[in-house]
């Protein structure tokens, strides 16, 4: 029973918590290190971008309710999804219309790239913040629990109580859909192996005649529907605020990074290595362990490794060890 | 040049007359710095006490009382305590209204009160350091201390029978007084605090200091922090994931937009805060709209100010001197009243009665603008609802 219950707790405070934000942060750090692959730089926009999205998905979410159109039991973010998706794509297009493709024909340097882009970020950040405001807003409905910690702890009598929002679910599927669509893309597709190939080797794919105008532009379409995914599952589960997500930006840069820049596996991975590390390191452990050793032996200390103000921390930690011990990433990516 | 003299010597005249039955105060509040903006209202809701008092004409031995303005600056502590000295040593007056801000008061009652001996009540200081800094007895204050909150969340949890609380703070001044406010109370009544983490404000997410919080349990989660901001946060965290089910609200959590927030889940969860139920609030608003010059009485610490001026001149007529050795024991006794509560209450406007019920020797109870009732130490008590959440609406259960 102990046992159970230590399980019982640890899924309810790491592993399920865990799965949804590595699935956000998952989703994030794929945009990125497509946009790596293909572009060859770093978009610190991308955090921007997601806030972007999901600004227009709140925005379309609330004409819907106005409406009277919801999901149901599901959030109805999610039918608002395509139309945010849309609009992102569409300012993506554009901003690589204006400003990158400028930087790209003129043959300029990573470096420089990744200054337009901090440039861009906060041309961005302003733009969200004029659309929709600086305060916090709330777009979920739809029913709160897919199990209830009520209801469980009724159902099967143990002390811990188990939940799993909604948000959390739709979360995790959301991202295995995506990824499962984008690696079939990846590997099947005409266009996706153009962009690998583009990507392994920009003059080879250039002499086989592949139209780089072409390539680019699908990159953007897809790290554009990602960035507006990742943040809607995020402000879902969380809450939106724009200042939140430019500081979403250090930890999916680390994902993308441990994982190795430019490799999708690799910033799956990595999204899910430093969720859980956050929440490994900074949560108390005392309760788990308190069901599974005997009490005399814990003394009064919560076994807490960080307290949770150092979260960001932990990106920061992991960032620094990966590039100086193995830059190139779990997955060998550039 | 002759005529001068003349108008000089006249004005000598009448200032050096003072008949014995003249009474100085002194009003000592910030005319300058951070509190200038509240301050004036503070000074014409003092000056509204001492007129009506004078209008009355039932002071004892019939004393006109005066008011002597200073500026405490509210940050300078030597230009405080030199204003001060100067209230007294110069100006011989019998009783400071102020200081306003903590720090200054504290270093003119040190400096300056207990050398002279010189009874100050303060309208607005409230550090908890006030209460057990060494006084004399010199000093009062009509504004509860910020400790007072801790010791109602401490005693609305004893009544409810918790034993154990985990303790969240928002990570500000406010919070983080609060919560050792109520760490220490909840403590010295025997209780037990598993765990007293800070939370920032701003955060998306939460359920890491859920965790944390959790993972040292409790009865209840209390939560010092503010409504809109992490506090929320925290509390929609823990009903998430099912940590907690019942939570403590301290004033900052007070309003609607929580129950709004979190919804049926808030049930049973009960908290405190700051409230006026005096009855005397409203004539003393109506006092001030029509006192000349007519001011908003409703501003910071305007009510206590009033309160502060007459609780001195009604010491003074129960202890029938001026003298502040003297009247400093029938500080306490004008403000509450007899033990078995049997003194008259009286509200803002009825000063003229109160004198002449103490002249007559009957007990009273002075409730004044805001309620007065002083506790050990000289504090207001302050008076605190005690709110419960029932079916998704705050419900003020009982007065504390």
């Amino acid at each position: 029973m102990d046992f159970l219950n230590a399980l019982v707790a640890f899924s309810n405070f790491i592993l399920i918590p865990g799965l949804a934000y590595g699935s956000q942060l998952a989703l994030g750090a794929l945009g990125v290190t497509l946009i790596f692959g293909v572009l060859r730089f770093s978009n610190f926009a991308h955090g921007d971008t997601m806030a972007f999205g999901t600004a227009f998905v709140i925005l379309f979410t609330w004409w819907f309710q106005s409406m009277g159109i919801t999901g149901g039991p599901l959030p109805t973010a999610l039918l608002a999804l395509p139309f945010g998706i849309a609009v992102t794509i569409a300012m993506v297009l554009g901003t690589d219309r204006v400003v990158y493709r400028f930087y790209r024909r003129q043959r300029a340097k990573p470096i420089i790239l990744v200054i337009v882009s901090a440039g861009v970020m906060f041309v961005m950040n302003g733009l969200v913040r004029m659309i929709i405001g600086t305060s916090e807003k709330n777009f979920t409905d739809g029913s709160r629990f897919l199990l209830d910690p009520k209801t469980f702890r009724d159902a099967t009598g143990l002390a811990e109580p188990l939940a799993i929002k909604t948000t959390q679910a739709v979360s995790v599927v959301v991202a295995v859909v995506c990824v499962a669509l984008l690696f079939w893309f990846l590997q099947k597709t005409r266009t996706g192996k153009s962009m690998r190939a583009y990507s392994d080797n920009e003059d080879l794919a250039l002499l086989s005649g592949i139209n780089p105008d072409r390539v680019v532009m699908v990159t953007w379409m897809i790290a554009g529907a990602l960035a507006c995914i990742a943040g809607t599952l995020y402000g879902l589960d969380k809450s939106f605020r724009v200042f939140v997500y430019f500081g979403l930006l250090l930890p999916i840069f680390a994902a993308a990074i441990v994982g190795g820049l430019g490799s999708p596996l690799g910033a799956i991975v990595g999204g899910y290595v430093i969720a859980f590390s956050e929440l490994i390191v900074t949560s108390a452990w005392r309760k788990i362990l308190g069901y599974l050793a005997p009490p005399d032996w814990l003394g009064p200390g919560l076994y807490q490794a960080l307290s949770t103000d150092y979260k960001v921390a932990v990106s920061f930690v992991i960032l620094i060890v990966v590039l100086l011990f193995r830059p190139q990433g779990i997955f060998g990516g550039k | 040049m002759k005529k001068l003299f003349l108008a000089a010597s006249t004005l000598a005249l009448t200032a050096g007359v003072v008949s014995a039955e003249d009474v100085k105060l002194g009003t000592l509040l910030g005319i300058t710095g951070p509190i200038e903006s509240i301050s004036p209202n503070m000074f014409t809701a003092a000056d509204m006490a001492i007129k009506e008092v004078n209008d009355s004409g039932k002071a004892a031995n019939g004393w006109v009382f005066q008011n002597v303005r200073a500026d405490s600056t509210c940050i300078d502590a030597a230009a405080a305590s030199a204003a001060a000295e100067r209230l007294v040593t110069v100006e011989g007056v019998k009783g400071i209204i102020g200081g306003d801000c903590s720090g200054v008061t504290r270093a003119v009652l040190t400096n300056v009160a207990m050398p002279n001996g010189i009874v100050m009540i303060s309208p607005s200081a409230t550090s908890p350091a006030l209460s057990t800094d060494p006084d004399d007895g010199l000093f009062f204050r009509t504004v509860p201390s910020d400790a007072r909150e801790g010791q109602v969340m401490a005693d609305v949890l004893e009544a409810r029978g918790v034993k154990s609380i985990a303790l969240t703070y928002s990570n500000s001044d406010y919070g983080k007084g609060l919560a050792e406010a109520i760490a220490n109370a909840f403590t010295a009544k025997g209780g037990t605090i598993t765990i007293n983490a800070s939370h920032d404000d701003g955060k998306a997410d939460y359920s890491a200091e859920v965790g944390a919080l959790a993972s040292a349990g409790g009865d209840v989660l209390v939560v010092a922090g503010y409504i809109d901001q992490g506090g929320k946060g925290i509390i929609q965290a823990a009903v998430d994931t099912g940590a907690f089910t019942t939570f403590g609200l301290p004033g900052g959590m007070y309003g609607d937009s929580l129950v709004e927030a979190i919804g049926p889940a808030l049930n049973g969860s009960f908290g405190q805060h700051a409230a006026s139920t005096s009855e005397g609030y409203s004539a003393y608003l109506d006092l001030a709209k029509a006192f000349e010059p007519s001011f908003d009485g409703s501003t910071n610490f305007a009510a206590t100010s009033y309160d502060a001026a007459a609780l001195i001149m009604l010491a003074m007529q129960a202890a029938n001197s001026t003298d502040p050795k003297v009247y400093k024991d029938k500080v306490i006794e004008i403000a509450n009243g007899p033990a078995d509560g049997s003194g008259t209450k009286i509200k803002a406007g009825e000063l003229g009665k109160a004198l002449e019920l103490i002249a007559a020797g009957t007990a009273i109870d002075y409730d004044g603008a805001t309620g007065v009732t002083l506790i050990d130490g000289g504090d207001a008590s302050g008076t605190f609802a005690e709110d419960e959440i029932k079916d998704g609406k705050w419900e003020i259960v009982g007065y504390r």
